[in-house]
């Protein structure tokens, strides 16, 4: 057996293997979170498989699979990270990395980290069964440059305002709140249905919103058109958002 | 009892203010290198403020504080500095050895994980999910993970609350091999017993200030024990 020797022996990891570590523990944890993998996984692939059986209101598969790719950066960015920032700050988990090598901006690195994986993930298995089902996507260069713009401009954004949310309130109101915005963007906010289909009178509010500004932009983008409405939508949540969550956030519950 | 800047904590004229409420109030302390400070206090007494801002996770609106001789919370110490929150620091899906792996991954030099966890008995339950652990197991793991990247100063806040008898002494026996390593310690107790058997210096807080301060002997020169030293410069918490 090895001595134990506590001697102090001041040393940090490096930094990219500390960020690293963060990322694939958190992306592992997620994956044994059953709730967490009903809003990642479950409900964006049936969603899909719905719209391809029955083409009600989701619209045809050109439509529905940009629109689950859309929702899934949502679930993840927005929801996900809300929920788990949440109890991460209630169990202490926050606090107490904040203390270690990793610090505050090496646990935000992380958690980036994570939602890339996370992702990258998501769309491989959502894009995977929508091709499978028979979705055949006409991206451009230009345009699927765009729709990569876009997701990371909106993921960033959901996660901002999903930090805001979970270091402003306790977990269990975090828990309730986050799901119920999931709920109302879902049925409301032109993430899955396109803008097209809401009454006239809402869709100019409506169109203003960051979830908005995703569906319409990756259901454009996949049948070739960059639209550049939706980028300058994001321009404006994403700094707002981001300087909403720093003045917001707080570290200890 | 004052201290001096080479100390390995110094606080000065430290005023912390939740809303209206004086948390902290013109405190000023200090720990000694390579000995075991104690912070007694009412709940409410600032003890879990102080930590916190010691550890950089809460900025004071006025006073000082140097950790290592750096400001807390800076890059440059951060590996130097354990920590072992008061409320559990852990997800509740994560196994206790994969909690202190993961951790230790992020020092350059940690502890040997088996041998840590030997000395503790987590090796039992390290494949545990953390909510499943009883109340005594997750302040070992804490305990554990707070010391497990070598620190040169280790907080800990509260570290054997909710423990029985023998974890405590456990608790205690490791605290003093830690100390005599070469660790400075600073906890935070309501335990007299605790404080009396392990401390190099205690600190009595009231209400954000210090009430009184210095060895136990020192403390307990008249004939007095802690507790009714305590209890003599103490208020019970607002409420109770």
């Amino acid at each position: 057996m090895t001595a134990l020797d506590f001697t102090p022996a001041a040393g940090a990891a490096p930094p990219v293997r500390r960020i690293m570590r963060h990322g694939v523990l958190e992306a592992r944890l997620l994956t044994r979170n059953g709730e967490q993998l009903l809003l990642t996984l479950v409900i964006p692939l049936g969603i899909l498989l719905a719209g391809r059986l029955v083409h009600g209101r989701f619209g045809p598969l050109e439509v529905v699979a940009p629109s689950v790719l859309a929702l899934a950066a949502w679930s993840t960015g927005f929801t996900s990270v809300a929920i788990a920032t949440a109890f991460e700050r209630r169990y202490g988990v926050l606090e107490r990395l904040a203390v270690t090598p990793l610090g505050k901006s090496g646990l935000i690195a992380g958690k980036s980290f994570a939602i890339i994986l996370i992702m990258t993930g998501q769309v491989t298995i959502l894009a995977g069964v929508a091709v499978a089902l028979g979705w055949r996507p006409a991206f451009t260069v230009l345009s699927a440059a765009v729709a990569l713009l876009l997701v990371i401009m909106a993921t960033a954004t959901f996660v901002c305002l999903g930090l805001l949310i979970a270091g402003r309130l306790r977990a269990e109101a975090t828990l309730g709140l986050a799901n119920l915005i999931y709920l109302v963007v879902l049925a409301g906010g032109a993430l899955v249905v396109p803008l097209e289909r809401y009454p006239a009178a809402v869709r100019p509010v409506i169109q203003a919103l960051p979830t908005a500004a995703l569906g319409e932009g990756l259901r454009a983008a996949a049948i070739g058109y960059a639209l550049g409405g939706p980028v300058i939508v994001l321009a404006v949540w994403l700094p707002a958002a981001a300087w909403v969550a720093r003045r917001g956030f707080r570290w200890t519950a | 009892m004052h201290s001096r800047p080479a100390d390995p904590l110094v606080v000065d004229g430290l005023a912390v203010r939740f809303g209206r409420q004086m948390a902290l109030d013109d405190l000023n302390l200090g720990a000694k290198p390579v000995g075991l400070t104690a912070v007694l206090g009412p709940n409410g007494a600032g003890k879990t403020t102080l930590i916190r801002c010691c550890t950089g996770l809460l900025r004071p609106a006025t006073g000082a504080i140097r950790v290592l001789g750096k400001a807390p919370g800076s890059s440059s110490i951060a590996s130097r500095v354990g920590f072992m929150p008061q409320s559990s620091g852990a997800w509740s899906g994560i196994k206790a050895g994969e909690l202190l792996n993961y951790l230790g991954g992020l020092y350059a030099h940690p502890l040997d994980l088996r041998a840590l966890t030997d000395r503790l008995g987590i090796g039992e339950y390290a494949a545990t999910p953390y909510r499943r652990l009883s109340g005594g197991q997750q302040q070992t793991v804490n305990l554990a993970a707070a010391l497990i990247g070598r620190p040169a100063i280790v907080f800990l806040d509260e570290p054997t609350a909710g423990l029985d008898p023998h974890a405590r002494r456990a608790t205690w026996h490791l605290l003093r091999d830690v100390r005599a390593a070469g660790v400075t310690i600073v906890l935070t107790t309501h335990a007299m017993d605790e404080a009396e058997a392990l401390a190099d210096l205690i600190y009595i807080l009231d209400r954000g200030r210090v009430a009184i301060s210095g060895t136990v002997a020192e403390l307990t020169s008249s004939g007095q024990n802690l507790e009714d030293v305590y209890l003599a410069h103490t208020r019970a918490p607002v409420g109770t």
